[in-house]
This record gives C-alpha cells, structure tokens and sequence, in this order.
C-alpha cells in the first residue's frame, strides 16, 4: 500500500475542491480498500465523504426517486418504495456481495467499483485498465468472467454491478456535482465509456466531480425481474444477469427495457432487442428471435463462450415470466 | 514407567467399553470452545512479543528463471525498513508431509510463478508490505518451460512401485457383457486454510522459539532446524490452536524460515504471515488428474476387471504425487485389475496433500464410473455397489479388519429415500428445476502413526495430558480428554489438555486422519500406566479396579483419587508404534453418501437440495466432532463436485484465481439439508480404542454423488469437474 493522505470532507463543496491531484472519494470502501492494499489503486488522498448529507431516499415531483449517493445498499434494497415500485432494483442489490458488505456499500459507490477481471487484481500481469498502454493479459487468458459485449483489443472486463444493471433498465439518471458546485445530471446510458482504447478511463466523471445521488423515473405501470446466473448460490459475480422491466398493454409489450450484467463493460442493452418486442404479443418464438439478435454481435473467448447459449436462454426465460399471465 | 503397544496382533480387550464413566464417544462440546468463539485462542500471530518486527514475502513473477539480483537499497532507504532478507536458506515450497527434512532451499533458482523469494522487515506490517511491494528484482526468464500437464514436452515418470497388475484387464473387456471406458478429469485445489501460514520466530542465544501454525510439530522441528542447519534440539515449536491445516500445514513452510533468518540477523522477534495471495501461490496444491477408468462386468453387474490410471503433475523432483488410486485396489471385486500412474513434471505451485489425498479424488471418478455402469447395465446404482463387495481384499487377499460398507449403503438408502429415485434421467421436474438424486461408496485407508503421551495424575484428582500433538480444529482436545476421563474415572472437566508443544513427548501429529486414533492410543496406554500405579498402591488387579467420578472402587472399598494418592502425583507414559495389523488385514473407513440435486433447465445452475453421508469408523471417540469432520469434508464435496477449480493460466502457469474471491468454496447456501449417520463399529486391529480415522472419510467420493445426482436429474453426464453450469448447459434440451 502507498502511502496517503486521509481528509474527511464536511461539505460537498469541500470534498469536490479537496479531489484533486490523485485523490478520490472514499466512502464503503469496500473494493477501494482491497485494491489499495494490492496497490491496484493508489490515490494520493482518500477524502472521505461519509459524513456529507447525502444519505436519503425522496419522492420527487415526478412521481419517480431520488437516491442519496450515499445511501447504503441495504437501506436501499430494504426501503419500502424500492421494494413496491422498483423490485428490480431491490432484487439486484439482494443478489449482489453479502449482507455485511452490503450494510457497507454505498449507491454512488456501487455504480464506480472496478471489475473482478483476474489480470486486473495482479499487479504481475499486464492490464490496460490498471496500467494504461501495458497491454490485456485477459485475452487468450481465463476468461470466464469477461465481456462479450463492448470489448475492445484492449480490454474485456466487466462491470460488476448488479445494482447498475438494475438502474439502467430502469432509466436512471446519474446526479453529479463539480468543484464548483454546479449538478448536472447524465443519463445512466451516457455515464459509463466503452473502454476503447482507454479502459482506464471507465465514467465521464471528470477529476474531483462527485455523485450526489441517482435519480429513478417513475416506474409506471410496470413488471419487473431481476434474475442472477452464477456458480454459486451467493457471494458471487454475475456470470450473466437480466433486468427486464415491462410494461404490458392488450396483451402486447407496449415498453420493454432490458439490461445485462456480467457481459459487458457497462451495464448493457440493445436499443434493436426492444425495439423488436414492443408492441407485439408475447411468443417463444418472438422470445428466441430477440436472443438471437442480442448475441447477434458477441465477441466470445474461450473462456466465456458459454455466456452465448446462456444468455438467450435466460433473456427467453426472464421474458417469459415478464409476460406471462 | 511408560507403556509400550506395538499393534502386532488384534486387541481383543476393548477396555474403553468396559470403563465406567460413559463419557467416551457422546457429543461433549469442545473444552476449548469457548476460547475460540471469544476470541480468546491465541494463535500464532496473537503471539507477537513487543519490539517484533514484521516481515513481508516478496514473490518471483517468472515460472522458470534465475534470480540474479534484489534491489535492497532502495527498500532499505524507506521508513521503518529493517532488513531484506534474500537467503539461499530460504524454502522453495513447503515440505512434504513427514519429511523432516528441509524441502528444496536455495530460492535463486525460480521453479514457479508465485515463488517467495525475499523477505523485507520493518517496524510495522504497513511499512514491510510497502517495502516488499517496491523490491526490484532481477530475474531471468528461461523460455524452455513447460506449464500444462498435458504438454507433450513435459516429462512423464511412471514409476514401478505405482504400477499393478493381476490377471488380465484387456482380455476381461473384451469378454465383459458390460464395459466402460473413460476418462475423467479434475482440476487443482487448494487447501485454503482459514489461518493463513504465519509463524513469529524468537531467539534466545542459540536457541529458537517458533510460534507457527502447522500440523506436524516433531516433523516440523526438523525440517525447521535442517533448514537453518542448526541442531533440532536448539529449535521448540509451539502450535496450540491451529486455524485449519488441510494438508497445507504438514511440513514446515516459507514463512517460518524468513522469520527464523530474520530474527536472527536483527536479533529481535520477527512476525511473518502469508497472505491469502500467497499461501494460494506458494503453498501445496492439490495436483489436477485425468485418470482413464475401465470397468468389466458380467450380466449380473459382477465386475471382473477393474482399471484405473491416472495422471498427476508435480514440480520436477517432488517425491509426492498424489495418491489417485489408493482406494481402488480394494473397494471392489474383480479378477482383472490393473493400476497405474503418471507424473508429469511442470513449473507450477508445488503439488502436496490437500484433503484426503488420493481417494478425494479418485474415489470420486471411480465412482461415477461406477454410475455408468449402472447406467449401461439397467442395474439400480446401489445394487451394483452392493454386488460388489469384496469379502475380502481382492488385491492383497487379505482379510478386511472390518467392512461396513453393505451397512452403510442400505441405511443410507432407507434413510434417504433411495427407492424413490427414478430410474430415467430428466423425468422429475418441479418448476424450472430438473431434480435428480445420486450416491456414492465412500472408502479411506486407515493409518496408525508412532505417537506418545504422557498423563499425570495430580494429587488433587486432577488429569494432565502433555503431547506435542495439535489440533486443528478437529477435536483433539475433546476427544484426548474423553479418552483420559473415560480411562481414569474423571469428569471431563478434571482433565486439562496440553498440546502443540515439540517439549512434550512426541505425537503423531494431525494428518492423513490418522492423529485422534494414533494420538488417542498414546493416551490410552498412559491412563493404563496410571490405572497400573493404582492398582499398585490398592493391593488389586487391574481387572477388578473401576474408577468413576474421581474415586477408585476395588472390593469393597471406594476411595477419592486425593486420599489415595496424598499430594503426590502420578506419572504414566503411553508410546504406540505400528505393527504386524499393518500387513495382516486391510484396515479401511467406509460410508455411502446420497445427494439430491436440482438443476436449473434454463440456465444449467446445480444447487444440492439435501446431502446424507453414512459413515463407519470404528469407536466414534466423540460425536458431535466426528459428525462436524463429516459435514466438513462433505461440504467439500460439494466445491469438488461445483465449485472449486484452481485456474492455472497455460502461457505462464501463474494462478489466477489466487484469493476466496473467485476460488470458489461453498458458501452457507450452497450446504444445504446435510445429514450424517455415524454406524456402531468396534476394531480391534485398528488400535486398542478400537477407534479409526474420520476426518477425510467424508470427502471421499462424496463430489460423485453430486455429479451422478446432476446426470438423474438431466441426462448429462460431466465427467470434467467441476460440474459448472457451462458444462451442464451444452447437454441440456432447448427452452421449450
């Protein structure tokens, strides 16, 4: 671990001025800490924003949420109107870490964690995220974890969320506040960069800009599944995940979002895959022709091929339950 | 006066059962308990002296290279940095189990990725792990590695005393109504240990005190001692409470050696703990198999020929390899039997003992062979078992000691609802999930090891047993204080148990399953020596002597221990040695495991629904310990059949998946429904406790009934474990 400084921020507009120059937030610290012990991290400054206000859940005029970046993923997952109005959501955080990191772990925290990538976690290997321009080691390597979506020659990590995949199918927006304390907010769709050919590079967050919180839009009349394929029963990454959210209209899909975890640098989705199943009636074969078309593009390695046939099979299946009955 | 046992001959006796204080074999809980859950143990690192230093482990980044230069200066220069340590007498990897000599020294030369080849010391941990995260080595790489097993450049030893033949293998599949012929295959493993490998060394002039965790303590003291080539008697080891050993704590490791060196140059005590990281890299795998199975069999399911070899690898001049076939000369009939194995040698993290070596493994593949060949016969899976029971051991011709196995397949099969299952792979369905059931035999040799005690019988009526023996976290204390309570008439809380000490007489140690029998046997003779004494001092023969509740009672005169023995104590030593029932019988555990499984049929996910073992082991010395051995080592059956897999990566061989992040062990959800059925078993060859090894009996074969449990649910048979999702996906219908 190199050595840092540690300031803990009393204002937003202290904590955004005090990161700069190496420094990040910390505020869970429940991957941050681990990769700094690695020295897969090393920031210059630690400013510890948990004691900032931005802790709560409100209803907005919209009729939608809006989530402090601080707000734990267990008070999240566990808030009355998640579990009523966004299932998909409360659903995502219960399948992801463990109750005692969740307890830990904070939103704005969970959207900025750094993928599980092997190569990435050894500071030995060669990694284009860690060290940029020092090469992928993952490709031709093991890769049961990676991406099929999304990759470039220079990196095929993922995402890790569940969380975030949760909110992109969702439609959440990402509020963001700079050092001179001006918020913007940005589209989770806009939020994360395809890495390209700078997979350090892995949000549009610019230095010293912090989350304060993520909005949700109101959930309307919809249905909604999170469902979570992996090797063990908890405690472990994605190897795929589907969130579906649908919403139903004479028997036909009038809107459908859905979003991919474990297959991609971001959370994924496929603006064609939906537009192909709104507004007509639910069918296997509808079902199957959409997994066909997600897939259509995936650039497998040997480690992950399988993610291919899984993935159509759990978008059918997950479809088939949103639509059912 | 000590009491000596050479277990040449049958103990007929079975004194334990005619003790009087029935605190033999009940589920007492553990006496140290307590200690544990409080946070009280102390274990190695809880040791540390003030004014230690803490020292870090620097690894070699190459799979085969020369070590031409370390950077000191430029760590030495950062805050609180004692000392780089690069020592030719530092270890290449651990010992093997019951060396007690030093493994390959001399680091320089670089045999593996994840080599440790440094240490750097300083004040605090934090600045150590600084300093040994900025060392700069010099290493050469040699390009002329080989990493894969399967590298045809790798050489392939099969060595003589391997290999066995009787009869005719190829003759009997070809003339077999039945036959099969596969290959099977399972990865690495690790033995991750929750203590990781950490040891605080301490010198007093020539003298050296080891606080360490590890499983061996006699073994251990010397291969210590001849790694710093000093004399063993200059050298104590203490290991009280040791968080799990697994194989991985038999021989001396890295760490104990940096901190021994180190502590002597600096001439202050020095704490070295492996990381997780580290202990995944540099400490025992469990080497991958392939192993090629034939199976012979008439029409009524009989076999008449039995083949099994395996493959293994290792690092180039490691005398283990793993075991693969051990169980397999004797668990079935068959005229026609043909063993053999292979060692192929590569650059990888050395290959040890992890688990139950041997029939962890082997048992496994043999007894998914078996499930197909119930399959290809139409026979039910448990009767083919049952056909095939040896009435004695079909490759040596001796008698079995004991063989429950019938007992334990067919209450295991009433227990569990056996009759139940459908014969028809893929036919119950509930929901999304394709259930499936599926068992295995279970069979582990039993293994007596030399080992003495000693007990003290105090004056106020208290015991005192002293060995050098540990416990891992498998109940020795527990079952070494039933063992004496029972033996001299005392409640369990007036006997005090010491251990993990080389000062005191020398046990077995902890490994192979071997130590509660072998150790327990030790104490056993002591209590004999004492119960001889008192006998003595009552003018009675042993025979008519009943001692209960701190009182003899001889004729008609009972005494309290503090009235006959006034103030003054009692002395016995116990020392056991193996003997003649070593080569007469086959002495063997047995069990039969049944697991029912659901697996997803759209995402190919398995998820254990329930898991019962049956179990036979002699004399169940405590039964709430050997009932926890058992759920242990079947939970690791269930990462053998899913979960686990070491990840070496084939261009460089370096373990990828190097922390309990992504070396995937069953979690809470993942045990589910785990039942166990310990059978009533006495044995007298085994030992005079009539008592047999437990701790590994319940991870042998127990993956194979998972897998045949996935192939009753749906029809596919994975025969390359573990059986992850992707592998039961590619045999699964299309969505419907």
């Amino acid at each position: 671990m190199i050595p840092f400084d540690y300031q803990r921020a009393a204002s937003a507009a202290e904590a955004t001025g005090l990161a700069r120059d190496g420094a990040t937030f910390i505020a869970g610290g429940t991957n941050l800490l681990d990769l700094m012990k690695l020295e897969v991290m090393a920031p210059s400054r630690l400013v510890d924003i948990n004691r900032l206000d931005l802790g709560g859940i409100e209803d907005t005029t919209g009729g939608g949420l809006r989530i402090g970046a601080l707000v734990r993923n267990s008070d999240l997952a566990g808030d009355p109107r998640v579990r009523s109005s966004y299932p998909v959501l409360a659903r995502a955080l219960l399948a992801g870490a463990s109750g005692q990191l969740r307890n830990k772990a904070t939103t704005g925290g969970n959207l900025l964690q750094r993928t599980r990538c092997y190569y990435f976690y050894d500071t030995a290997m060669p990694c284009n995220k860690r060290e940029p321009g020092s090469g992928c080691q993952a490709i031709g390597g093991a890769t049961r974890l990676h991406a099929i979506f999304g990759t470039s020659d220079h990196c095929i990590a993922t995402h890790p969320s569940d969380m975030a995949v949760a909110m992109r199918a969702l439609d959440a927006s990402i509020e963001i506040e700079d050092s001179a304390g001006n918020r913007r907010s940005v589209a989770i769709s806009e939020f994360y960069r395809l890495p390209g050919t700078t997979p350090h590079i892995e949000t549009v967050l610019k230095p010293g800009e912090l989350i304060t919180a993520v909005l949700l839009p109101p959930p309307g009349g919809t249905r909604q599944a999170y469902r979570k394929v992996r090797d063990r029963a908890s405690y472990a990454f994605a190897l795929v995940s589907v969130a579906g959210v649908v919403e139903m209209a004479d028997g036909r899909m009038k809107r459908v979002a859905l979003a991919f975890g474990g297959v991609g640098p971001q959370p994924w989705r496929n603006a064609e895959v939906e537009a192909l199943l709104e507004g007509k009636a639910p069918s296997a074969e509808l079902f199957e022709q959409a997994a066909g078309l997600l897939v259509a593009k995936a650039r497998t390695q040997a480690g992950n091929a399988f993610k291919v046939p899984l993935l159509q099979r759990v978008l059918s299946a997950t479809l088939n339950e949103l639509t059912k009955g | 006066m000590a009491l000596h046992l050479k277990m040449d001959e049958r103990d007929d006796c079975d004194r334990l059962d005619a003790m009087a204080q029935k605190i033999i074999g009940t589920p007492i809980d553990r006496p140290e308990g307590a200690l544990k859950v409080a946070g009280r143990a102390r274990y190695a690192l809880d040791m540390l002296p003030a004014g230690a230093c803490h020292g870090v482990l620097v690894r070699a980044t190459v799979a085969k290279g020369k070590l031409s230069s370390v950077d000191k200066d430029a760590v030495m220069a950062l805050p609180g940095v004692r000392a780089v340590i690069a020592d030719e007498r530092l270890l290449r990897n651990p010992a093997q189990g019951m060396a007690g000599e030093a493994p390959v020294q001399g680091v320089s030369d670089v045999a593996y990725f994840g080599q440790l080849v440094a240490l750097v010391v300083a004040d605090s941990f934090e600045q150590a792990r600084h300093g040994a995260q900025r060392l700069k080595l010099t290493l050469s790489s040699d390009p002329d590695v080989v990493v894969r097993p399967d590298d045809p450049a790798a050489d392939l030893e099969s060595p003589d005393d391997q290999k066995s033949e009787m009869g005719d293998l190829g003759r009997a599949m070809v003339d077999a109504a039945f036959s099969i012929d596969e290959t099977y295959t399972t990865p690495p493993h690790a033995s991750a240990a929750m203590e990781p490998h950490a040891s605080i060394a301490e010198w007093s002039g020539e003298k050296l005190t080891l606080h360490g965790s590890y499983q061996m303590l006699p073994f251990n003291r010397s291969e210590l001692a001849d790694a710093l080539g000093i004399d063993e008697g200059n050298v104590r080891i203490l290991a009280p409470y040791v968080g799990g050993g697994f194989g991985s704590k038999l021989g001396i490791s890295q760490e104990a050696v940096a901190a021994a060196i180190a502590a002597k140059e600096l001439g202050v005590p020095v704490a070295v703990a492996m990381s997780r990281q580290q202990v995944f890299e540099g400490i025992m795998r469990r080497s991958e198999t392939r192993q090629r199975i034939r199976l012979a069999a008439g029409e009524d399911g009989v076999l008449t020929g039995i083949g099994h070899e395996a493959w293994v690898s290792n690092l180039p001049d490691e005398t283990f390899a793993e075991p693969v076939t051990q169980a397999t000369p004797f668990l079935y009939q068959g005229a026609h039997r043909l063993i053999g194995q292979h060692i192929a040698r590569v650059h990888r993290t050395c290959a040890g003992s992890v688990r139950a070596p041997g029939e962890a493994v082997g048992l496994t593949a043999l007894e998914i062979a078996m499930d197909e060949l119930a399959e290809i016969s139409g026979i039910d899976p448990l009767e083919l078992r049952l056909r095939n029971i040896p009435d004695k051991d079909p490759t040596e011709g001796i008698p079995f000691s004991s063989n429950k196995l019938s007992e334990a397949l067919k209450v295991g099969a009433e227990k569990f609802g056996w009759s139940e299952r459908s014969g028809t792979p893929g036919t119950r369905r509930e929901g999304e999930w394709l259930v499936g059931m599926g068992m295995a035999s279970a069979a582990r040799v039993n293994m007596l090891i030399e080992s003495k005690a000693r007990v003290t019988l105090t004056g106020d009526g208290v015991a005192r047993i002293e060995s050098d023996m540990t416990d891992i976290g498998t109940g020795t204390y527990a079952v070494l204080s039933q063992i004496a309570g029972e033996m001299l008439g005392l409640p369990i809380d007036h006997v005090d148990v010491h251990l993990g000490d080389t000062d005191l007489p020398r046990g077995s140690g902890s490994g192979g399953s071997f130590g509660a029998a072998s150790n327990g046997t030790a104490v056993f003779l002591a209590c004999e020596d004492i119960r001889n004494q008192l006998c003595e001092k009552l003018g009675c023969d042993p025979e008519s002597l009943t001692l209960k509740d701190g009182h003899a009672i001889s004729g008609n005169q009972r005494l309290p221990f503090s009235e006959i023995l006034q103030g003054t104590d009692l002395v016995g030593e116990g020392h056991v040695e193996p003997g003649k029932t070593e080569e007469a019988v086959r002495q063997a555990t047995f069990g039969s495991y049944f697991a029912e499984v659901g697996v997803n049929a759209v995402t190919g996910e398995t998820r254990l629904r329930r898991m019962l073992g049956v179990f036979s082991a002699g004399r169940i010395l405590n039964e709430k310990t050997a009932r926890s051995q058992c759920l242990g080592g079947m939970t690791f059956g269930i990462g053998m059949a899913l979960l686990e897999e070491l990840i070496h990566d084939d261009r460089d061989g370096h373990i990828v998946n190097r922390d309990l992040a992504e070396y995937h062990l069953p979690v809470n959800a993942d045990v589910s429904g785990l039942e166990v059925v310990l059978l009533d078993e006495r044995d007298g060859w085994a030992n005079p406790l009539h008592a047999k090894g437990i701790g590994e009996l319940g991870i042998c074969g127990a993956a194979a009934s998972i897998v045949n449990a996935i192939h009753n649910a749906t029809g596919v048979r994975v025969r390359d474990l573990p059986a992850t999702l992707d592998k039961v996906l590619e045999g699964l219908p299309p969505l419907s």
